[in-house]
């Protein structure tokens, strides 16, 4: 299979504006023929949605929460990039371009990236045309904050729940076509599989949660933006719904996954504590700002944080990254804090955490600075650990976070699935090995707001002729079918461990073998670790209940069914690129100093995977990746 | 630690529900109140019966979903948490836990503690946008809002739709949710244009929904995780009488 | 003007109209009824003057239609609100909501119920006796309400059901003044936050103002005083 990323000709800034000078578009009269599914409620969800309704498409949208508005978008803290250097300290498109780029460790296609950069001055200005409350100047202007892996400040952020009022201002447009009749929302559905009729993306099945009917949707294209599967460890930063079901499924239909294992570890999270625990919260990276990440000098320390004197503290990062410091981009970050852990340096009763120390921002800028830019933080910390941050330093760790891999899309968003779209983080695309903070908002909100109505035309125009899809279809039947014997399978095992329990083995297992740091040997182990517990898990599982009902359990399991073979997958990525970059530390290729070494010539290259079939080898489809406008550079921070 | 709980049990809508008694005898006084319901509902499994249902997503308070009624009181009675922020450090050991969904005619009982919040939707969809369409809006900077005016709007925006203020209010009241919505949009120049309108369509389509009058008790401010002000209703009742006497 | 009748706000918006109205009486009451603290031969000519006055006066006459409809539409309109309210409620099985508001913020319902009540005695007593009942005239030649009133004090039981009925009234202003203000939409936080000083000083002033009246007649004239 030849990969076509369909990048557009010209120079890197003209190619946007030369493919939407270029593309198909469909006649207003024509677009209420073409109905749009889009899956998922999130920022890219919403908004793709909202916008499609808008031009005059018939939508219908589905999420597995009980109103769109509790998408995990919702829980993005820190902020969103736009290069509208409004500061005026030297930003520009093509400097955040190429930030992200060498932030996301040269993996990601230059075309793509530009295209990122540029759209994010018009995003700024449509959410505040919607009603975003960002933080303002007491003039009244914009103001931003700077955030990891970058120099100049460029980020646009609502208090510390940023996430939340972009995601209601998408919310609140696609409520708007909901009134309007524009669109069918259907709240509480899950999607389980994808229809295919001769070839292309026709539709999907769906269970109603709150039934548990099996129920048929046909459409001209279906849109995923279902999000990142970074639940796939268990602890992580995610929300418990959060799943990897959709784009699994839709990949067992054809459609590429890219570079799965790349996965974000966030460096400021909240530690382990017990192992009762459901989630690891993240504190926002904006702490970075002003704390600062030290460990003890002394291995086992055992003093309180307080007792240590200033000479005996190793702020680590200041040290091994000087200019960059404490906001070092958060792969090395992680990796930094995961070096000292390992090493015997971690604080805390289970030892794995680091400190993050607001005293030097308390004395400098006072308490009230401090509370004001933090506060929120601060309670939220307390809230959960009972500690008071301003008196003792905070306890972090590292915590699994964001999927920059996810189903392989060209230029257009669109998969190897004519008709099936993937957007946001359900697909692979603008961030390569590592994402930057605060774009993951952009890029929900970019390929939703800005990319997709124009991509999505430019197909759909050619579907205009031909028969329309229904339900009656007998690929519908098929699929139909097909779920409801994975649904009764899963019932049928009434085993005695919980699908919690054998997601919470195989969070454990790919954590350590697939996480921060990784290693052929580590790899290989998992692979038959992951294929035996997949093997337990449907001779052991118990699902309580029956499928025509609300069932919880039932969706966990089937959603830990797709879990489990998606950690193999991650498995054979990580394992097929023998190279350190981003997030993927392959502990077999590192410079003396411990840092990542990146092996351009061989692995310049996204990995597109192709299912072939149950408990067969993926087989990997390299799309080179192409350099004209930049020169890959080692990736430094010191 | 030891709990004693007193679960509603309800097999779907249209059942009598009733609570049931649960103990469990090795809880950790750090487990978040939702992981303690894990570690009931893996007990249940295992001895073959039916879990507790519950709506829980972000675990981190955001989202919204995990609303329930914690010994009488909306999450719980620690103000500004919501319940799967509360720990089980809030609770003495050998303590007996009362857990219920939240209730209201507006918000029927789906399932054990699962509830149907849609009505807080439908609210949304009358009028608490603004009709901006994606495309090409005008510069950002070209809208000035003061600092402080931004801040008060977040303060509104903040809401997390999560029906605690209905389920604390004794009329069973969805003015706060709907004040915070209209004061948010209310309190900014870009959403100033459609603020009659939305008032009314917003307001009464609160009322088509079933819930009850304001009466002022400020129960609602006490238990919303957010803390979002009883002003705001008070800046809805004055929008709401402007627009409905100078309405064409 | 169907928004206006039917909404929730604007049922309301009824309550905190009428609730004032009747709030700004209480005031003109209660300055009127201070006289019978003053010495004995000075309360009484002024007093029943000062009965007369409001009686016979043409404007006092539309004021006082104005208090009948307050009164009547602030008891009917409480009654369906509070069915409504009964509608859109499901009951808890274990309920400890009571922590996080005032019981008399809760119970505006059951204070309002005891003083119509006591409005239904406290007419009976003065108001319909004056207007359509038999009383002796002073020597001014005015109705001589001050006897009236002095021997209604006389009975201890009397008086405290009065003492009792305005500390119903104190809690119900206590809340209902806030809470008027707050439907009618003061909602700047600073103005609001005075406002809501000047209910409790308001509250207060009335409750204690009516409450030692009768005990002080009582004292003075059948009491330990006399």
């Amino acid at each position: 299979m030849e990969l076509d990323a369909k990048i557009p000709e010209g120079p890197l800034e003209d190619k946007w504006s030369f493919y939407k000078a270029h593309a198909k578009l469909v006649n207003p009269a024509n677009r209420k023929k073409l109905p749009v599914i889009v899956i998922g409620t999130g920022l890219s969800g919403a908004s793709a949605a909202a916008s499609l309704a808008e031009q005059g498409y018939p939508v219908q949208s589905f999420c597995f929460q009980d109103s769109a508005r509790r998408a995990h978008s919702v829980a993005a803290q820190g902020g969103v990039n736009a290069a509208k250097n409004y500061q005026n300290d030297g930003d520009s498109v093509f400097r955040m371009f190429y930030d992200t780029l060498k932030g996301g460790d040269f993996r990601a296609r230059e075309a793509n990236v530009y295209r990122l950069a540029e759209c994010s001055l018009s995003l700024i200005d449509q959410a505040v045309a919607q009603g975003v409350p960002f933080a303002r100047e007491y003039g009244g202007y914009l103001s931003n904050r700077s955030f990891g892996g970058v120099q100049v400040s460029r980020t646009f952020y609502a208090r510390g729940q940023t996430g939340q009022q972009l995601l209601l201002g998408a919310y609140q447009s696609l409520m708007r076509q909901v009134e309007l009749g524009k669109v069918a929302l259907y709240a509480r559905h899950e999607m389980l599989d994808l229809v295919l009729i001769d070839g292309k993306a026709k539709g999907i099945i769906a269970r109603n949660l709150d039934t548990g009917n099996i129920e048929r949707y046909a459409a001209e294209a279906v849109v995923i933006a279902t999000g990142g599967f970074g639940k796939i460890y268990y602890l992580s930063t995610l929300a418990m719904g959060c799943n990897g079901s959709a784009i699994w499924r839709a990949h067992k239909k054809g459609a590429l996954m890219a570079c799965p294992s790349w996965t974000q570890i966030h460096p400021t999270c909240l530690p382990q504590a017990g192992d009762y625990q459901s989630k690891l919260t993240l504190m926002s990276e904006s702490l970075r700002n002003d704390g600062r990440i030290w460990v003890p000098k002394l291995a086992d320390e055992k003093r309180a944080a307080n007792d240590i004197p200033e000479e005996e503290r190793d702020y680590y990062l200041e040290r091994r990254y000087p200019s960059f410091g404490n906001l070092a981009p958060r792969d090395i970050s992680s990796r930094a804090a995961k070096e000292r852990i390992d090493a015997g340096f971690g604080v805390g009763a289970k030892q794995n955490a680091v400190y993050l120390d607001f005293s030097r921002a308390i004395k400098e800028q006072g308490m009230e600075k401090v509370k004001e830019k933090y506060g929120n933080l601060f309670s939220m910390y307390k809230k959960i650990t009972a500690d008071d941050a301003y008196a003792a330093p905070m306890k972090i760790s590292p915590a699994a976070h964001f999927s920059m891999g996810g189903l392989w899309v060209d230029y257009e968003l669109m998969t190897t699935i004519p008709g099936l779209f993937a957007v946001g983080e359900a697909n692979f695309a603008d961030h390569g090995a590592n994402r930057l903070g605060a774009n993951s908002l952009l890029q929900a909100c970019v390929d939703g707001y800005f990319i997709l109505p124009y991509t999505i035309a430019n197909y759909l125009a050619g579907e205009l002729k031909g028969e329309k899809a229904t339900v009656n279809h007998p690929q519908f039947e098929i699929a139909e079918k097909q779920v409801n014997e994975q649904l009764n399978r899963l019932l049928a095992i009434r085993g005695t461990k919980t699908a919690d329990h054998f997601h919470k083995e195989l969070g454990k297992m790919l954590y350590d073998k697939c996480g921060l740091s990784r290693s052929a040997g580590g790899l290989n182990a998992a692979i038959t670790g992951i294929q035996q517990l997949r093997k337990d898990f449907y001779t052991q599982l118990i699902v309580p209940g029956t499928a025509g009902e609300i069932n919880a359990e039932l969706e966990k399991a089937g959603r830990v069914a797709d879990y489990l073979e998606i950690a193999e997958l991650m498995c054979h990525d990580a394992l097929s690129r023998e190279e350190s970059c981003g997030a993927h530390f392959r502990e077999e290729y590192q410079t003396a100093e411990g840092e990542a070494l990146r092996n351009d010539e061989e692995f310049c290259y996204v990995s597109a995977w192709e299912w072939t079939g149950a408990d067969q080898p993926p087989v990997l489809h390299p799309e080179p990746l192409v350099f004209e406008f930049i020169n890959l550079s080692v990736r430094s921070y010191t | 630690m030891k709990i004693h709980l007193k679960i509603w049990r309800q097999k779907d809508v249209l059942a009598e529900g009733q609570l049931v008694d649960y103990d469990l005898d090795e809880v950790d006084q750090h487990m978040s109140f939702l992981e303690m319901m894990d570690t009931l509902n893996e007990q249940l499994i295992l001895k073959g019966e039916f879990p507790v249902e519950f709506d829980h997503d972000c675990r981190e308070g955001i989202c919204g979903a995990c609303g329930m009624m914690i010994n009488g009181q909306a999450h719980g009675p620690v103000a500004g948490l919501t319940a799967c922020q509360l720990h089980m450090r809030e609770f003495e050991d050998g303590a007996t836990i009362y857990v219920e969904p939240f209730r209201a005619r507006a918000f029927p009982v789906k399932r054990d503690l699962k509830i149907d919040r849609s009505a807080f939707d439908r609210i949304i969809r009358s009028g608490g946008f603004i009709s901006a369409n994606t495309g090409q809006p005008a510069e950002a900077n070209t809208l000035l809002i003061t600092h402080e005016d931004a801040e008060s709007a977040f303060d509104s925006a903040a809401c997390i739709g999560c029906g605690a203020c209905v389920a604390t209010c004794k009329n069973s009241s969805a003015a706060l949710f709907t004040s915070a919505k209209i004061s948010h949009l209310a309190k900014m120049p870009q959403g100033k244009k459609e603020a009659a309108k939305r008032v009314l369509t917003m307001v009464a389509r609160m009322d088509a929904e079933g819930f009850g009058h304001c009466s002022n008790t400020e129960a609602c401010e006490v238990k919303c995780p957010q803390g979002i002000s009883v002003l705001n209703i008070a800046r809805m009742n004055w929008e709401h009488t402007k627009a409905a006497l100078l309405k064409d | 003007m169907k928004t206006i009748l039917s909404s929730t706000l604007s049922r309301k918006n009824l309550m905190a109209l009428t609730g004032l109205f009747l709030c700004f009486f209480l005031v003109i009451h209660l300055l009127g009824n201070l006289q019978l603290l003053l010495p004995p031969e000075r309360a009484e000519g002024s007093f029943n003057y000062y009965s007369d006055l409001l009686s016979g006066n043409i404007f006092i006459m539309m004021i006082s239609y104005v208090l009948y409809f307050s009164l009547v539409a602030h008891a009917v309109d409480a009654l369906v609100i509070t069915i409504r309210n009964k509608k859109a409620v499901s009951k808890y099985a274990y309920d400890d909501r009571k922590q996080v508001s005032k019981w008399y913020s809760r119970n505006m319902g059951i204070l309002g119920s005891i003083l119509l009540i006591f409005l239904i005695i406290h007419f009976k007593d003065f108001w319909y006796l004056y207007k359509f009942g038999t009383v002796p005239k002073d020597k001014e030649g005015y109705k001589n309400l001050y006897v009236v009133v002095i021997y209604a004090f006389k009975s201890w039981w009397y008086v405290l059901l009065y003492v009792f009925a305005m500390l119903a009234l104190g809690y119900h202003l206590l809340h209902g003044f806030k809470s008027a203000v707050r439907t009618l939409g003061l909602y700047h936080p600073r103005y609001a936050g005075y406002v809501q000083i000047f209910g409790l000083i308001y509250s207060y002033a009335i409750t204690i103002g009516f409450s030692i009246i009768p005990v002080y007649v009582h004292l003075t004239h059948f009491g330990l005083w006399n």
